[in-house]
């Protein structure tokens, strides 16, 4: 178990000294995103905007116009959120090479509240055109992701989370922005998840796998540009999708795979994710219980779908 | 200018006020402890002394509003309405648990005597303005008072809301300001300087009060003179995050941590609630 934020800030470290272009902001936030660390190492390259989002995007956009490679964090709630139209106009419409990485996604936030818990920056950020959305499952992606951004010319937005969740991936895993990944096959019904919920899809196929059925996972950690492909070879082949992810329902996961099915293949789909519903205070592991967000829910899906399926 | 005894006794309620802070902190072991320290005595003016309200009625068109606008203190205003009868003192101890009314940061439709919702820094005094206008267009005898941290005056949206207090000449508005002089990622003046914030809001034409945000007199006679104040009205004050308890003062460390039990004890003992 490791927190997709610690992994980020070890990640930035090592990006840093391999590549001087690399700039790091900060919202005064920078010991829980975790870039304390790149900006304890290069001083002389972190920026602490201070309470300030929307500066601290539009510092990362002169930046990136001045050849850097900024990386800028804060919350989720706050980067997508306050920042939102600093992100559009100065990044996302220029095409500004700016790594947004937002932690603390989704209700996992826990205790502080629904005012911090982010459950709509995917869906923002996707309707952004020139805008890449990526949501890794774990600490070793999360590395992989960071890389593949550096590497990326153009705006990404990186959804981490706070908590410690299970790994996925090994060490030496590679991160392809626009893919996904086949973590598991099956030919009855396709489970689909991104950021911690493919943890708990694994762990649902499991369970499915004992009651006969036949379960396939799939991982998309880059929301945008989705794996449209992977997921219409999906839907052909098994004939029923459940999405999960610690977001709305509402244009994230769920959304952008519904809108590739209904063009290209349309097929019954469950969402599993927060139904239209702001979060609320409480410890991380109740409030994914609460709303839902677990593998017997997922499990429960997958049965209901199954019973649309068109046979 | 407030009698000895008032000042003695808004004393003693502060002091209760921050081992309700402080136990309530510990039960949930999640929140802010330096920032409620540092306000702690403002808000027990506040509620106890200078502004007009009633817990038996929370909805009395009349009442002053108070927004949190640095939201993260909300166990300091859950101290204070719990003190002041809006719900029971034993829900304190259901604070950030799920199901509690009691959210890690203030929120209107869950919480009673809670104003407006806060918790993303910057936006509580743009809805005080807000409020101040409604009053002014109801025609409503009450006052609007809202409290900032100084680290909170990097957010441009502050200095959006200033201009348009002053602009709108919004003289039952009443800003105070939590000058602690830390953040998270450690003091304000290396972070992302502020200061000096009296004379910006004095630019910004503000009625501009200094007050020493610790000592209940120098507080009740700021609060006098914004109250007389043609313009709207700022207290700047000089405040000790984590105030009242030496170990946590002035540290950055406890401005989201916790106390342990430990630290619960030492603190009961300091402020004689052992
Ligand atoms: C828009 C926004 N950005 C970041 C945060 C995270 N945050 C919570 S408290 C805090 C520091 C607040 O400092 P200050 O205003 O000085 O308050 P105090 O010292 O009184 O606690 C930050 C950055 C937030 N709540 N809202
Ligand atoms: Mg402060």
């Amino acid at each position: 178990m490791i927190a997709t934020r610690d992994a980020y800030g070890k990640a930035l470290l090592e990006l840093g000294r391999q590549n001087p272009k690399i700039v790091a902001l900060d919202a005064d936030l920078s010991g829980s995103t975790k870039t304390a660390q790149f900006g304890k190492e290069f001083p002389e390259r972190f920026f602490n905007a201070g309470i300030a989002e929307a500066n601290m995007v539009g510092m990362a956009a002169g930046l990136a116009a001045g050849g850097m490679i900024p990386f800028a964090s804060t919350f989720a709630v706050f980067a997508a959120g306050r920042a939102f139209e600093q992100i559009r106009q100065s990044l996302a419409y220029p095409r500004m090479n700016v790594k947004v990485v937002a932690t603390h996604g989704g209700i996992t936030v826990g205790e502080d509240g629904g005012s911090h818990q982010s459950i709509e920056d995917l869906a923002i950020m996707r309707s952004l055109p020139n805008m890449t959305v990526l949501c890794p499952a774990d600490g070793p992606e999360t590395a992989a992701a960071i890389r593949a951004a550096a590497a990326f010319e153009g705006p990404v937005y990186i959804r981490l989370g706070r908590g410690k969740v299970p790994v996925v991936f090994t060490e030496d895993c590679s991160f392809e922005i626009g893919r996904g990944v086949t973590l598991r096959e099956g030919k009855d019904v396709t489970l689909i998840g991104t950021g911690l919920m493919t943890a708990m899809a694994l762990q649902a196929a499991e369970e499915l796998a004992g009651k006969g059925i036949d379960a396939r996972v799939l991982h998309l950690g880059s929301i945008k540009p989705l794996d449209e492909e992977l997921v219409l070879k999906a839907a052909r082949e098994t004939g029923a999708i459940v999405t999960a992810e610690e977001h709305s329902v509402i244009g994230g996961l769920g959304g952008a795979v519904c809108e590739a099915l209904a063009e290209g293949c349309p097929t019954p789909v469950e969402r599993i994710g927060m139904r239209d519903v702001f979060g609320q205070s409480g410890p991380a592991e109740k409030l994914l219980e609460y709303y839902g967000l677990t593998a017997d829910k997922l499990v429960e899906a997958a049965e209901r779908v199954l019973q649309r399926k068109i046979r | 200018m407030l009698s000895e005894q008032k000042v003695q006794e808004l004393e003693q309620t502060a002091r209760e006020l921050r081992v309700d802070i402080l136990k309530m902190l510990h039960r949930s072991q999640s929140g802010h402890t330096g920032g409620s320290l540092s306000a702690i005595d403002i808000m027990a003016v506040l509620f106890f002394h200078q502004m007009k309200h009633d817990a038996t009625c929370p909805d009395w068109s009349e009442r002053d509003r108070f927004v949190l606008s640095k939201g993260h203190a909300a166990p300091a205003l859950y101290a204070c309405l719990a003190r002041a009868g809006y719900f029971p003192k034993e829900d304190l101890a259901t604070l950030r648990q799920l199901g509690s009314h009691l959210q890690g940061h203030p929120d209107m439709r869950k919480t009673p005597g809670v104003e407006v919702c806060t918790g993303s820094l910057g936006q509580g005094l743009s809805q005080a303005v807000g409020l101040a206008l409604a009053n002014r267009v109801a025609g409503r005898r009450s006052r609007v008072f809202a409290l900032l941290g100084d680290g909170e005056l990097q957010e441009g949206q502050i200095w959006e809301a200033v201009m348009s207090a002053a602009h709108y000449q919004l003289s039952d508005l009443c800003i105070v300001v939590d000058c602690n002089g830390l953040q998270i990622d450690g003091f304000t003046a290396d972070v992302m300087n502020v200061g000096p914030v009296a004379a910006k809001f004095a630019a910004f034409n503000l009625h501009v009060i200094e007050a020493d945000g610790h000592d209940i007199d120098s507080l009740g006679q700021a609060f006098a003179s914004a109250e007389v104040s043609d313009r709207p009205a700022v207290i700047v004050a000089r405040t000790v995050k984590g105030k009242g308890v030496s170990i946590f003062e002035n540290k950055a460390k406890y401005h989201g941590l916790a106390p342990s039990d430990e630290e619960l004890q030492v603190s009961l003992q300091v402020l004689g609630a052992l």
